[in-house]
């Protein structure tokens, strides 16, 4: 039978792959997918959770995540947008504006 | 049944997201994604939660990424593939090896209580799942709900004069 720890086994699985991927790709859309699958995955965590505890409030959490997840990604493709414009690329090592 | 469905659907979604990380070309990233997002939908239903399931369809795999695969295509970068940090495959590895150990570690520990609330499986199949989270958004959760408008907005105003050409 599959009981919450299945889910929160394979929501940890989940959250380290997209650990792996913001720490290994250079390219910021990539990495901006690798978060994410970072989100998702603690979404599953609270809805197992909330399905375990008999309680309505994890839902709840998991409708915000995903309307600032939306905010997110429209915001930092804006940016991605504007900083491309500037340097013809999206490589994360070109990140060094602010550097002196 | 339900056991050969959560391993098959757990296999492919861990199998898509490490794909995510793979793929050389960020469209064939966004394709995975989406197929890791559809299989978290399968867990939804599985965990009674239908609701959530069609949202996480609609928003995630529907609007989120035709935003993210519509700037792929925007900025052509289905051809650059430059990649990864040197010796990056090894400390990123490190870490989310790390990382997972010390969530199993904790999940392995925790307890849960045996404390429940009041939605059981039977309340939620005769009020229905919508109207139970309509119900708990639109009382307990009422200032929430408004602050989540507020971003909404902002966000909208933002993208649209960061993306401007000469503001």
């Amino acid at each position: 039978m599959i009981g919450v720890y299945h889910y929160m086994i394979l929501s940890a699985i989940i959250f380290s792959i997209g650990t792996f991927g913001v720490l290994m790709r250079k390219n910021a859309i990539v990495i901006f997918m690798c978060i994410e699958l970072m989100l998702n995955s603690v979404n599953l965590t609270f809805i197992a959770l909330s399905r375990h505890l008999q309680n309505m409030d994890g839902q709840i959490f998991v409708f915000f995540v995903m309307t600032v997840a939306a905010a997110e990604a429209a915001v930092g493709l804006a940016l991605m947008i504007a900083f491309y414009r500037n340097r013809e690329s999206i490589d994360a090592d070109d990140f060094n504006m602010l550097k002196w | 049944m339900e056991s050969i469905l959560f391993y098959l659907f757990a296999f492919v979604a861990v199998f898509s997201a490490y794909y995510v990380t793979k793929s050389r070309n960020p469209v064939n990233s966004a394709l995975w994604l989406v197929t890791t997002f559809i299989c978290l939908a399968v867990f939804y239903i599985m965990l009674d939660a239908p609701f959530m399931a069609a949202i996480q369809i609609m928003v995630y795999a529907g609007a989120i990424m035709v935003l993210i695969v519509f700037v792929i295509m925007l900025l052509n970068l289905g051809t650059t593939t430059k990649g990864r940090y040197a010796r990056a495959r090894v400390w990123a590895s490190f870490v989310s090896i790390l990382m997972l150990i010390l969530t199993n570690f904790f999940i392995r520990r925790s307890i849960p209580t045996g404390k429940v609330g009041d939605v059981t499986k039977q309340m939620v199949e005769s009020y229905g799942h919508t109207e139970l989270i309509g119900k708990a958004m639109f009382t307990d959760f009422l200032l929430p709900f408004e602050i989540a408008s507020i971003l909404l907005l902002v966000a909208i105003v933002g993208a649209v004069i960061l993306s401007k050409r000469e503001v």
